[in-house]
C-alpha cells in the first residue's frame, strides 16, 4: 500500500475522465413523449409473469405459468374462453386486452427478493412490460409490490397470504386477489371450535419469518376469541429440515391441539415429522390431540402424503367446488394439462383476467386508470363467488375455504375435501385493523 | 497512464472502453429480432455486471493475492446494504451518504470477522467465514427483523423521516438521486431498429467500478501486493523470517470488504431494498465461483466472471418454450418440436443446468478460467502471425 | 430432566445424519483432499433411489371404475401396481410396503457405479489442481445432479414413507420405568441410529482391519511413498471414492421416510456437512463422527424453549457458533491431523 503515488495531475485526469463518464447521459434528451412507463403502441401489449422456477416453490411456480398461458390463450379468442363466460363483467371479448394481441414474458423469481426484483426490472426496462403478476411467497410479493409501485406498473399479486402485502407493505400499485393470515383465522376459529371444542390448548410452531408471524398472530387471536388458550408459540428456523427437536417438547406440555404456521417444504416436514412422533394418537387431558395447518396448499399436502388425512385448514379456492366459474376454469386447464389447477394457478389465472377486464372496462392501459377501475370493484363468476377488490387496501374480499385432508382420496389430486365455506362476511375486516396497522397506499403511480 | 506499467494501462484502457460503451456493446442485436432475446444492455443488468464486477474484484484482492478463501464476504454486502438503506430511510435519498455508510459499515465488520478468522488458515479459515455469514443471515432473516424488516427485506415507506430530504413526493417515494440527478432517468438513443439505453445510475456505478478497478491494480502491483502474493506461496517462511503477516492478511480483508459493502451501498442505491438472502452462504458461494470461473488472480478475470453469472441468469432463465418456438419457428414442424424439447431443459426453468454444465466445462478445459480463455484466442492470433511470417519468407526465394 | 432426555435422542437422530455424510465426506475431502461440493447431491440421489424403488414397485395399468368419476366428470381410471397384479395384493402391498429398505438393493450399486464414474471420469484429474478449481467442478456437477433430478421428479418433496411395522413411535420413557406418554420415539429414528452404528462402524472396521484400509491408510499419511513401493494407490483411492458415495447414498435412502426427499436437500446438507467435517478436524475419520453427533444434540438443545427464551436466536446459530468455538479454541478442529489443507 505504501506505493500508492496519487499524483495530483492523476487525480485530476482519472477526475476529468469521470466527469467525462458522468456527462454522456446528459447529451440526449430524457423520458419519452408517452404518458406513461411502457405504453404499448404497437399492435401487442406485453404481461410479465415472475413466477418461481427454481427452488423449493417451482412446482408451484410451474403451475401459476401453466394457468398465465391458459388465460393469454383464452384472452387471445384461443381455447374454450374458460372464466370468461362466467366472469360477471363481459368487457373481455376474446381480441386480447383493447385489440392489442397479449403476448407474455417469463422470468423467475427464484423464491429470492433480489432475484424476483432483478427478474421484474428486466420485463420492465428490456421487455417492456405493462404488468407484472405471480410470485409465491409473500416475501417476494411485498419486495417486487415496492418496485412496480416505483417503476409506474400494475403488479397483480400470486400467491402471497402474509397480512403485510395489503397491510403495513400496500402498495396503490398493487393487487391482491389471494386471501390472507387474518382471514384463514377467521375462516378457521369458528370451524375448529366445531370440531374440537371450545376447551382447547394450542401449542403453535410457527415459521421464522414474516409470514409464519402474521399467520401466528392472526390464528392466536381467532382461536383466543373462540375460547381455545395459547400454551406457547415457538419460532423454528427457516432452513430447518428436521423438526422433531420442535415437536417433542409439545409431549412435555399439556398442549392438545398443534398449529403448523407452515408453508411449503417446511409443512410437509413438520407435519410429518408430528405424526411420526405418534402425535395423533396421543389423548391429551382425556381430549384426541389434533394437528392444523392454518394454510394449505394442495401441491404441497401432496409432499405429505398419508400424514394430511382428517387435518383441517384453509386455502383460497379448490378445483372440487362446484360452482360455474370453477368448473369452467377445471374444465379448461384440466382438458389443456390434464390434471386439475392448484389453488395457486387459479388465483394466478384470475387475475390476469381481472386485469384485462379492468384495463378493458378503462379503456386506457395506463396504471392510473386500471388502479381506478380495480378499485371498489364487484364482481362474480370467478371462483369465489361474489367478490370485492377493497379501494383501501387493494384486497379482495370473497368467501374463503375450511378444508380437511380427505380420508380416501381417488387420486393424487383429490386430497383435500371442502368443509366449509365460509362467506365474505365473516372473513371481513376494516382496512385499519390492528393486524394490518402502519404503511400506507399512497397515490397510483404512472410511471413516466 | 496514472502511475501504470504500459500493459496495465492497455488493459485499464480496455475496461474504460468496455465500461463506457456497454450500452452498445451488449445491445448487438435490433429490436424485435429473435436474436434480441440475448441483448443484455437494459439498465439493471448492465448495474449487476459493474456491481458484481466490483463485489469480485474486491474478493480477488483477498482470494487471488492472499489464497485465503473466504466463504463469507456475502455478509459484508449485506451489511454494506442495510447500512445504506437505513441512511436512505434516516438522512437523505442522495446516495452518497449511504454508499459512504455502506463502505465504512462493511469495513468495520470485516475489521471484526477478519481478526477473528485470520487466526486460522486454510479450510478453517474458510469455515471460520462461513460460520460468521450464516450466522449474520439467520439472525438478520429471524430476530433482527426490527432491523432487517426479515425475510421481505429492509425497504423505504413513505413514512420514513428523511432529515436532509423529503418523506415523499405526491405520494410516492422519492427515487434515490446524486445531488439531484436522478439515478433511475435513461436516454435512449435510436439508431434505425437499434434502441440504446443509457442509464445514470449504471454510469454512476461504471465510474465506481473504475475507480476500484484501477486500485485493484495499484495493489497488485505495490509492494504491498507483492507481501500478499509472499503469504499465498509460503507463509511458513516468512514467520520464520520475523515477519508478522497478519497485518498484512487483515489489511487484504478489511479492503475486500470494504469493496463488498461498496458494492451492497451500490445495490441498494440502484433498487433500494436489502434482503436477508444476500448474505446466504449461496451468495458467498457465487462470488467464489464468479472469481475462480473468470480466473482468480488475475485484474479483470473477476468482473468477466461476475458477468458471466449475471447474464446466464438473468437471460437464459427467460427464455420459455413459446419463444424457442418463435426461433426454430422456420423448420418443418417434426424437427422443430424436435429441437425445442432438446433445448428445453437447458433454458428457461433449467437455466441452473446451463450454469453447471458451464462452470464444467470451463474448469476443465480451461483451468485459468475464462481469461485463459481470452488469452488462448490471443496466441492463436498470435502464433498465425509469425506462420504467415514464415510462410512470407518461404515463399519469397521461390519466385 | 424428561426435556432433556428428549433432545438428547432427538440429537442422535439428527447426530446419525450428520455423522454419516460427515464420514463419506471426509473420506474425499478430509484424506483424498478433494473438496467436494458434490456430497451433498451423492446424499440426495441415494434419497431418490429409495424414490425411484417406489416408483418401480408401484408401476401400474389402469383399470377403469365407470361407478365413480376424475375431476373432469370422466370416468375414474385407478391405477393397480404390476406387483399387486403378479403377486397377488396383499404380497404385492407389502412389498411396496417395504420399498425404502428394498431400495438399497438398488442404492449401493448405483451409488458404487456413480462414485467410480465420477472419481475416473473427473476427480482423478482434479487431485493435483488447485483447490479453486475442485470446488468450480464439483460445485458445476452438483448443480448438474441436482438439475437432472428436478427434471425428472419435480421440485415438490415426495412422500416415501417407511414399511407400516416402523411408521409408529413407541414409548421410550415407559421402557426406562418413567412416566408413560413423556418420551415418545418413532421406530423408524431408531431404526437409522442403528443403520448409521452399523455402517459407521463397517467403515473403521474396513480401513482398521483389512490390508486393503492399511495401504489406504498409508496412502493418506504419504501417498509418494505408498506409490513408490509399487502399489497401486490410485486404484485403492477409486475404491475410497466409491465407498464414500455409497454411505452418503445408502445414508440418503434410510433418510427419505425421516423427511419428505426433494432434489434440493443436498444442498441444504451441504454447508452443514462441511461445517462437521472442519470441526471433527481434517483428516480424522473419528473427529467427524464425533462431531456430528455433538453438533446433533448441541442444535436440538439450543432448540428448547427455556433456552432460546434466554438467547433468543440461538437455535438458528447454535452450529456455526459452536464451529466458531471449537475452531478458536481447537486450531485443528477436535482431532484434526497437522498439515491437512491448512494452506
Amino acid at each position: 500500500m505504501s506505493k500508492m503515488d496519487l499524483t495530483r495531475r492523476g487525480v485530476m485526469k482519472t477526475g476529468a475522465v469521470a466527469g467525462a463518464g458522468l456527462a454522456v447521459p446528459t447529451i440526449f434528451t430524457a423520458g419519452s413523449a408517452s404518458a406513461f412507463v411502457n405504453e404499448p403502441t404497437g399492435g401487442s401489449v406485453t404481461l410479465g409473469f415472475n413466477v418461481p422456477q427454481s427452488g423449493p416453490y417451482a412446482d408451484e411456480g410451474a403451475d401459476e405459468l401453466r394457468a398465465y398461458e391458459l388465460a393469454v390463450e383464452h384472452l387471445n379468442g384461443g381455447g374454450d374462453g374458460g372464466m370468461m363466460s362466467t366472469f360477471s363483467s363481459k368487457t373481455l371479448d376474446g381480441t386480447g386486452i383493447m385489440g392489442k394481441k397479449v403476448e407474455y414474458v417469463t422470468g423467475d423469481t427464484q423464491t429470492k427478493s433480489d432475484a424476483a426484483r432483478a427478474s421484474a426490472k428486466s420485463m420492465i426496462e428490456k421487455d417492456g412490460a405493462i404488468m407484472i403478476t405471480g410470485g409465491s411467497s409473500s416475501g417476494v410479493a411485498v419486495a417486487v409490490q415496492a418496485l412496480c409501485q416505483e417503476a409506474g406498473v400494475i403488479f397483480m399479486a400470486g400467491l402471497t397470504h402474509s397480512n403485510d402485502t395489503t397491510g403495513k407493505d400496500k402498495k396503490a400499485n398493487g393487487f391482491r386477489h389471494f386471501f390472507n393470515s387474518y382471514m384463514s383465522g377467521a375462516a378457521l376459529a369458528p370451524v375448529l371450535a366445531n370440531a374440537y371444542g371450545t376447551d382447547r390448548k394450542a401449542y403453535h410452531l410457527t415459521a421464522d419469518y414474516n409470514w409464519g408471524y402474521t399467520t401466528e398472530e392472526a390464528i392466536t387471536s381467532a382461536t383466543e376469541a373462540m375460547g381455545w388458550e395459547t400454551v406457547e408459540t415457538v419460532k423454528t428456523p427457516l432452513a430447518a429440515t428436521d423438526f422433531s427437536a420442535y415437536i417433542t417438547p409439545v409431549l412435555q406440555s399439556d398442549a392438545d391441539v398443534l398449529v403448523l404456521n407452515h408453508y411449503g417444504g417446511n409443512m410437509v416436514n413438520s407435519l410429518t415429522n408430528a405424526v411420526q412422533f405418534g402425535l395423533r394418537e396421543r389423548i391429551v387431558n382425556g381430549k384426541q390431540f389434533e394437528i392444523v395447518v392454518p394454510l394449505y396448499s394442495r401441491l404441497m399436502a401432496r409432499g405429505a402424503g398419508e400424514n394430511v388425512k382428517g387435518i383441517y385448514g384453509s386455502t383460497n379456492w379448490h378445483w372440487s367446488l362446484p360452482d360455474e366459474g370453477s368448473k369452467a376454469f377445471v374444465k379448461s386447464f384440466g382438458t389443456k394439462y390434464g390434471f386439475p389447477p392448484s389453488q395457486a394457478a387459479h388465483t394466478c389465472y384470475v387475475q390476469t383476467m381481472l386485469y384485462a377486464d379492468a384495463v378493458q372496462r378503462a379503456g386506457s392501459f395506463n396504471p392510473c386508470a386500471v388502479v381506478e377501475a380495480l378499485e371498489g370493484f364487484e364482481f362474480d363468476g370467478l371462483g369465489n363467488g361474489p367478490t370485492l377488490y377493497r379501494a383501501g387496501d387493494h384486497q379482495c374480499f370473497k368467501d374463503v375455504l375450511v378444508v380437511r385432508g380427505k380420508e380416501n382420496p381417488t387420486s393424487e389430486f383429490d386430497l383435500l375435501e371442502i368443509v366449509e365455506i365460509t362467506p365474505a362476511g365473516q372473513v371481513t375486516y376494516p382496512v385499519d385493523h390492528p393486524q394490518f396497522a402502519g404503511g400506507a397506499l399512497g397515490n397510483c403511480n404512472p410511471g413516466a | 497512464m496514472f502511475g501504470l506499467n504500459k500493459k496495465d494501462s492497455v488493459l485499464f484502457v480496455l475496461v474504460l472502453f468496455l465500461t463506457m460503451c456497454a450500452p452498445f456493446l451488449l445491445n448487438p442485436f435490433p429490436q424485435g429480432s429473435e436474436l434480441a432475446q440475448f441483448n443484455a444492455g437494459y439498465p439493471d443488468l448492465m448495474q449487476r455486471f459493474v456491481i458484481f464486477g466490483i463485489f469480485a474484484i474486491g474478493f480477488n484482492i483477498l482470494f487471488g493475492l492472499t489464497g485465503y478463501l473466504s466463504f463469507g464476504h456475502a455478509a459484508f454486502l449485506g451489511v454494506g446494504s442495510y447500512a445504506g438503506v437505513w441512511m436512505m430511510k434516516l438522512l437523505t435519498m442522495n446516495v452518497i451518504p449511504a454508499i459512504m455508510i455502506s463502505v465504512i459499515v462493511a469495513g468495520l465488520f470485516s475489521v471484526l470477522v477478519g481478526y477473528v478468522s485470520l487466526r486460522r488458515s486454510g479450510i478453517y479459515f474458510s469455515i471460520l467465514t462461513l460460520a460468521f455469514a450464516q450466522m449474520s443471515f439467520s439472525l438478520a432473516y429471524s430476530v433482527l427483523t426490527p432491523i432487517t424488516n426479515g425475510e421481505t427485506g429492509l425497504q423505504l415507506n413513505l413514512d420514513d423521516p428523511r432529515i436532509l430530504g423529503v418523506s415523499e413526493v405526491n405520494g410516492s417515494i422519492p427515487p434515490p438521486n446524486l445531488f439531484g440527478l436522478s439515478l433511475r432517468d435513461s436516454a435512449e438513443m435510436t439508431f434505425g431498429n437499434w434502441v440504446f439505453t443509457f442509464n445514470t445510475g449504471y454510469y454512476m456505478c461504471a465510474v465506481l467500478m473504475l475507480i476500484a478497478f484501477y486500485i485493484s491494480i495499484r495493489i497488485f502491483r505495490s509492494p504491498f501486493g507483492m507481501m500478499l502474493r509472499a503469504v499465498k506461496s509460503n507463509q511458513q517462511r516468512l514467520n520464520y523470517t520475523g515477519l508478522n503477516t497478519k497485518p498484512y492478511t487483515l489489511a487484504a480483508f478489511v479492503i475486500s470488504g470494504m469493496y463488498a459493502g461498496l458494492a451492497g451501498g451500490l445495490m441498494v442505491a440502484m433498487d433500494p431494498l436489502a434482503g436477508a438472502e444476500r448474505m446466504q452462504w449461496t451468495a458467498s458461494g457465487e462470488v467464489v465461483l464468479m472469481t475462480i470461473l473468470g480466473g482468480a488472480g488475475t485484474l479483470i478475470g473477476p468482473v468477466l466472471g461476475a458477468s458471466f453469472i449475471k447474464y446466464c441468469e438473468n437471460i437464459f432463465s427467460k427464455i420459455n418454450d413459446n419463444i424457442l418456438h418463435q426461433w426454430f419457428a422456420f423448420m418443418p414442424d417434426g424437427i422443430e418440436d424436435v429441437i425445442v424439447f432438446l433445448v428445453h431443459p437447458f433454458v428457461g426453468k433449467g437455466w441452473h443446468l446451463t450454469l453447471g454444465l458451464m462452470f464444467m466445462l470451463v474448469v476443465i478445459f480451461l483451468p485459468g478460467g475464462l481469461v485463459e480463455g481470452g488469452q488462448r484466442i490471443g496466441r492463436l492470433f498470435r502464433r498465425r502471425k509469425p506462420d504467415a511470417a514464415s510462410d512470407a519468407s518461404q515463399t519469397k526465394p521461390a519466385e | 430432566m424428561d426435556a432433556l432426555l428428549l433432545q438428547v435422542l432427538n440429537g442422535i437422530d439428527k447426530g446419525s445424519a450428520y455423522a454419516l455424510i460427515a464420514l463419506g465426506l471426509t473420506l474425499i475431502f478430509g484424506t483424498l483432499g478433494v473438496v467436494n461440493f458434490a456430497h451433498g447431491a451423492l446424499f440426495m440421489i441415494g434419497a431418490f433411489c429409495a424414490v425411484t424403488m417406489q416408483r418401480i414397485l408401484t408401476l401400474s395399468y389402469e383399470v377403469v371404475d365407470p361407478t365413480r368419476t376424475d375431476f373432469l366428470g370422466q370416468p375414474l381410471k385407478v391405477a393397480v401396481p404390476y406387483v399387486e397384479k403378479f403377486l397377488g395384493e396383499s404380497a404385492g402391498a407389502a412389498i411396496i410396503d417395504w420399498a425404502v429398505p428394498i431400495s438399497i438393493l438398488l442404492a449401493v450399486p448405483f451409488m458404487i457405479f456413480i462414485g467410480f464414474a465420477m472419481e475416473r471420469g473427473l476427480i482423478k484429474h482434479f487431485y493435483k489442481r488447485p483447490h479453486a478449481d475442485q470446488i468450480l467442478v464439483t460445485f458445476g456437477l452438483a448443480i448438474v445432479l441436482q438439475e437432472v433430478v428436478k427434471y425428472f421428479y419435480g421440485a415438490n418433496p415426495i412422500p416415501t414413507p417407511a414399511p407400516d411395522a416402523f411408521a409408529g413411535s413407541f414409548d421410550f420413557g415407559a421402557m426406562l420405568g418413567m412416566e408413560a406418554g413423556n418420551i415418545i420415539y418413532p421406530y423408524w429414528r431408531m431404526v437409522y441410529f442403528f443403520f448409521a452404528l452399523a455402517i459407521i462402524g463397517a467403515v473403521f472396521g474396513f480401513l482398521q482391519f483389512t490390508t486393503f484400509g492399511m495401504v489406504v491408510r498409508a496412502g493418506m499419511a504419504d501417498r509418494e511413498t505408498v506409490g513408490l513401493l509399487g502399489i497401486d494407490i490410485d486404484r485403492r483411492f477409486t475404491i475410497m471414492f466409491a465407498i464414500a458415495a455409497v454411505v452418503a447414498g445408502v445414508a440418503g435412502v434410510m433418510y427419505a421416510p425421516i423427511n419428505s426427499p426433494n432434489y434440493h436437500m443436498g444442498m441444504d446438507f451441504l454447508v452443514l456437512s462441511f461445517v462437521v467435517v472442519v470441526v471433527g478436524g481434517m483428516g480424522s475419520l473419528p473427529g467427524a463422527v464425533a462431531a456430528g453427533f455433538l453438533l446433533g444434540i448441541l442444535e436440538s438443545f439450543a432448540s428448547m424453549a427455556a433456552v432460546v427464551e434466554f438467547l433468543p436466536g440461538i437455535n438458528q446459530i447454535i452450529i456455526y457458533l459452536v464451529a466458531i468455538i471449537i475452531l478458536l479454541t481447537r486450531p485443528r478442529g477436535l482431532m484434526g491431523r497437522k498439515g491437512v489443507m491448512e494452506d
